[in-house]
């Protein structure tokens, strides 16, 4: 049983998932409870998961029994469970937010689990190919849940980002075939070896590159392949926000981190300068170009959403460093921004359903409106500022000074100069909510009012995610002990 | 030479077509329907580059009997078969939320829908 706990992650929510639409001959409102059983589950196995991989170290296991490098090896070390424990328990707070602001079709459930399924695959898969399969599991999951949004509009938003994730994933696929046709393994540890085998100045290696970042990229939504993004968060439901935002694009950087040191190697980084290069040049620009179309925003979840392609250039720009101390920051921002972007984006759907304001201008004086959750909105967008004592300002520190030991100048200035942008679009919202006049009265908004009130679950839920978001300050430490070991290793392959 | 390439590599030109084509569908087409199409035709071309890497001069199907080899790689087949079942899974979802666009707006043109949206 202990052994095949690191598969169990995977199995246990597909199986989940295919409780909810049998239940539905007989049963209406499962769909919650099985996905919180179901989750529970998945978080115990993930810390047994989690005590075995810190105790005995790095754990590898073979599917079916076919050994590594013909079988597929799923391979969990502390990375890989920090990304699992991070998962389990972004969707255990996004249940507790559902509970009651919905949705509470069975069916809606039976995705989440997918989602929670394909987010587990990858992060504990060690093969590339297997990679694909669950990136694309992912993928379909998330297209349903945002297309799970009432209007239309949610369904344009879902084809847009299934039409984009799809080429994405494809391109990822074609980098897999050339890596394939260079070394004839798809498993990343043989890869690493075989691929410096082949040589790294090898037009197939170069090629199997280019496409495996560039398709992982569009899952990110860096910039310029972010487009899909804004409408696929601003145009779906709460819940479904909340969720994507905080696992989808973090789960798929930490695969190009995967990909980056395990397969590829700084070895790679170190021989094709130009590679690193380009990586570090597309995140800056990503970082200025997310903060600056963040700034000119009136949508707030719009704004949210941008300010995500501008905060995953910072992330990726510290794995592209790969130094030990900005592969640690890279993480430790990547964990903070998930907790703070799922905590932003629930408070939004809790401010829209007690006022109905959604807009910049409609934040106008809702902080003496809806204290709680303009509280917890302003603490989540200064903790995203990186004001410390923050986790979004431990994450960041340590990017910079990663980026200083490793003289790479440009990330720090664009770093400093981004969070002045950054400061610059929360600070407006700071300023509406609680120094301007209202715009939106009370009578107004009496139909919104009326129809969606908001449970103590879904406060208890952001104002946990919020004082995370301080108290992960003081996880760092066990967090650095946890990914130290592993990154020391991947970085010194 | 250049001809010898021609004749011997023509898998790979009709793979860079496909995926051009593809690609260019998705991109340049507003009608959703055919972006969904652009999208199968881009993911045909890879699944016939990865059938094209598999082959090799006078290799025999992958059944292992005396004397028989050199074998045909069986491993990129297997890895299109899942790719296949991916593709027909994304292409089902994506109808049917063409399905729900039409129904609600009453058009497949990407730039009708935009203008719809700014109305």
């Amino acid at each position: 049983m202990i052994e095949h706990l690191i598969v169990l992650l995977v199995v246990l929510p597909i199986l989940g998932a295919a409780v909810p639409p049998l239940a539905s001959l007989r049963y209406d409102r499962v769909g919650w409870a099985v996905a919180t059983a179901t989750t529970l589950g998945h978080a115990a196995f993930a810390a047994a998961l989690a005590w075995t991989v810190w105790t005995d170290g790095t754990v590898r296991y073979a599917v079916g029994g076919f050994a590594a490098p013909y079988g597929i090896e799923l391979v969990a070390d502390g990375l890989t469970i920090l990304l699992v424990a991070l998962v389990s328990a972004v969707s255990l707070g996004v249940l507790a937010y559902a509970r009651h602001a919905g949705p509470h079709a069975n069916t809606f459930y039976s995705q989440f689990l997918l989602l929670v399924a394909g987010l587990s695959g990858m992060t504990v898969t060690g093969d590339v190919f297997n990679l694909y399969v669950f990136l694309e599991i992912t993928g379909l999951a998330a297209y349903g849940l945002v297309a799970s949004g009432p209007g239309a509009r949610s369904a344009v938003a879902a084809l847009k980002y299934l039409v984009i994730g799809t080429i994405g994933a494809s391109l990822y696929l074609l980098g897999v075939g050339y890596a394939l046709a260079a070394t004839g393994t798809l498993n990343m540890a043989d890869l690493s070896v075989k691929l410096a085998e082949v040589g790294y100045d090898s037009t197939l290696v170069l090629t199997a590159f280019g496409l495996i970042v560039a398709g992982l990229t569009v899952k990110v939504a860096l910039f310029p392949l972010h487009t899909w993004q804004p409408d696929a968060y601003a145009d779906s439901l709460d819940s479904v926000s909340a969720f994507i935002s905080a696992l989808v694009s973090t789960v798929s950087a930490y695969a190009l981190a995967r990909v980056l040191f395990s397969v590829f190697t700084v070895d790679f980084l170190e021989a094709v300068p130009t590679a690193r290069w380009a990586l570090v040049g597309v995140a800056c620009v990503s970082i200025v170009a997310g903060s600056g179309l963040a700034v000119a925003q009136s949508d707030v979840r719009r704004m949210l959403a941008y300010s995500s392609v501008s905060q995953f250039g910072l992330v990726i720009a510290g794995f592209a460093i790969a130094t030990p101390l900005a592969v640690v920051g890279a993480t430790v921002h990547l964990v903070g921004h998930a907790v703070m972007k799922g905590g932003l984006f629930a408070v939004t759907g809790i401010i829209e359903r007690r006022t109905g304001a959604t807009t910049v201008g409609g934040y106008a004086g809702m902080g003496g409106r809806v204290p709680v959750a303009a509280g917890v909105f302003t603490l989540l967008a200064l903790a995203m500022v990186g004001v410390p004592p923050a986790i979004g300002f431990v994450g960041k520190w340590y990017i910079v000074l990663g980026a200083v030991d490793a003289g790479v100048w440009p990330v720090v200035v664009v770093l400093l100069a981004s969070t002045l942008l950054t400061l610059a679009y929360f600070a407006r919202l700071g300023e509406r909510l609680y120094f301007a006049e209202p715009t939106i009265t009370s009578g107004s908004t009496a139909a919104t009012d009326g129809g969606e009130s908001v449970s103590t679950g879904m406060i208890v839920t952001v104002v946990v995610a919020a004082v995370l978001a301080v108290a992960l300050t003081a996880a760092v430490p066990v967090i650095d002990q946890l990914i130290d070991q592993t990154v020391f290793e991947l970085i010194r392959q | 030479m250049t001809l010898d390439l021609l004749t011997t590599h023509y898998n790979y030109y009709a793979v860079a077509l496909l995926l051009g084509i593809g690609l260019y569908t998705v991109i340049e087409s507003p009608n959703l329907v055919k972006k969904v199409i652009g999208m199968n035709v881009f993911q045909t071309g890879i699944f016939l580059f990865f059938i094209t890497l598999a082959f090799r001069n006078g290799g025999n199907p992958p059944v292992i009997t005396e004397g028989a080899g050199p074998y045909v790689s069986p491993l990129p087949h297997v890895l299109i078969l899942t790719a296949i079942v991916v593709g027909v899974s994304l292409t089902a979802v994506a109808l049917a939320l063409v399905v729900r666009v039409y129904s609600e707006y009453g058009t497949l043109d990407e730039d009708t829908l935009e203008q719809l949206y700014h109305d």
